[in-house]
């Protein structure tokens, strides 16, 4: 087993799977595009002017929690609940960045700098199983994602209510349908379809109960059951 | 734009990028244990299954069936048959954007 310091001989060129990740994001990118137009048009709605909308997903760059802290404030809720829905909705990344940091190398600034490409897909396409990570793979990845979320943004904080609404186009079944595809990929034997359906039915028992991002959060106890082979296993 | 929007803003891209930060800083750099391969793993399936299923059936705190939620059972029985991702998703889209033209 290669130690996390050193690249492993089957490892591809870092230039050569970085390309691979920025192909490979794209369609996540087309979507998450279409998606920050509406989160530009969202913000302005609830008072933010259109440098702050932009300046949000220049900085913030979290789908997710970026349309929390403007579904809170448009509630009329707090600066301060608005930042705690956004730490709840980002918590999921957390299980992530665990899982990928024996991929990554260098000082703490520098893994806690590669800690900021994660984003939901990019994650998710670079996982290798056994639990190891392509990280040039994720970092090209979310670039094309990167990209579109904050150029969306530009474009819906600047058009604002002109533009058609997203839901009415069918839009917000987008991420969900990749997700699957990508959960299809993830499914090799019976085990991962048990954790995938415990992951599932434990978010949905804590949705009623808890606030949103935590379902999700808690589902990676369902990943506990990778302890399960590793105890039975010759 | 208030003072208050502003605070939204740098809090918000604080809190992320130290959750973001806090796996790669407290973990990375070393070998995680044997048995921490096979959780690893597992969090993929997990995490997938569960945002799929509180973006396609969560409304807030309710559970909700929606357009949206046959969109995307259409798009995985096509997906499950062999079907490509963007024919996949361009069923999701189609279907939820076809019902609620409809409803």
């Amino acid at each position: 087993m290669p130690s996390p310091q050193e690249p492993s001989p089957h490892e591809p060129p870092p230039r050569e799977s970085f390309r691979a990740g920025i192909r490979a994001g794209i369609p996540f990118a087309i979507a998450g595009g279409l998606l920050s137009l509406s989160f530009g048009v969202l913000a302005r709605e609830v008072g933010f002017s259109a440098i702050g909308a932009i300046i949000m997903s220049a900085i913030v760059f979290a789908g997710s929690a970026q349309f929390a802290i403007v579904s809170i404030l448009a509630g009329g809720g707090s600066a301060g609940a608005a930042i705690a829905a956004a730490a709840l909705m980002n918590s999921r990344f957390l299980p992530m960045g665990i899982a990928l940091a024996p991929s990554l190398r260098g000082g703490w600034l520098t893994r806690a700098a590669q800690g900021q490409t994660v984003v939901d897909a990019s994650w998710a396409m670079a996982n290798r199983g056994g639990g190891r990570f392509d990280r040039h793979f994720l970092f090209g990845a979310t670039v094309p994602q990167y990209v579109t979320w904050f150029s969306g943004t530009v474009i819906g904080a600047l058009l604002g209510s002109s533009l058609p609404d997203p839901e009415t186009l069918g839009l917000d079944a987008i991420y969900p349908a990749f997700f699957l595809a990508l959960l299809l990929t993830e499914l090799r034997d019976r085990r991962s379809c048990g954790v995938a359906l415990a992951g599932a039915a434990l978010a949905l028992a804590l949705v009623p109960f808890t606030p949103s991002g935590i379902p999700v959060l808690a589902a990676s106890v369902a990943a506990l059951a990778g302890l399960w082979r590793q105890r039975t296993a010759p | 734009m208030t003072t208050q929007l502003w605070l939204v803003i740098a809090g918000g891209a604080a809190v992320t990028a130290a959750i973001k930060a806090a796996g790669p800083i407290a973990v990375g750099g070393r070998d995680l244990p044997r048995w921490a391969a096979g959780v690893i793993e597992l969090m993929a399936p997990a995490l997938l299954a569960a945002l799929i299923v509180t973006a396609a059936l969560a409304d807030g705190d309710r559970i909700t069936v929606g357009a949206d939620t046959a969109g995307v059972a259409v798009a995985g029985i096509a997906l499950a048959r062999g079907a490509s991702i963007v024919i996949g998703v361009a069923l999701a889209v189609i279907v939820t954007a076809g019902l609620r033209a409809l409803g």
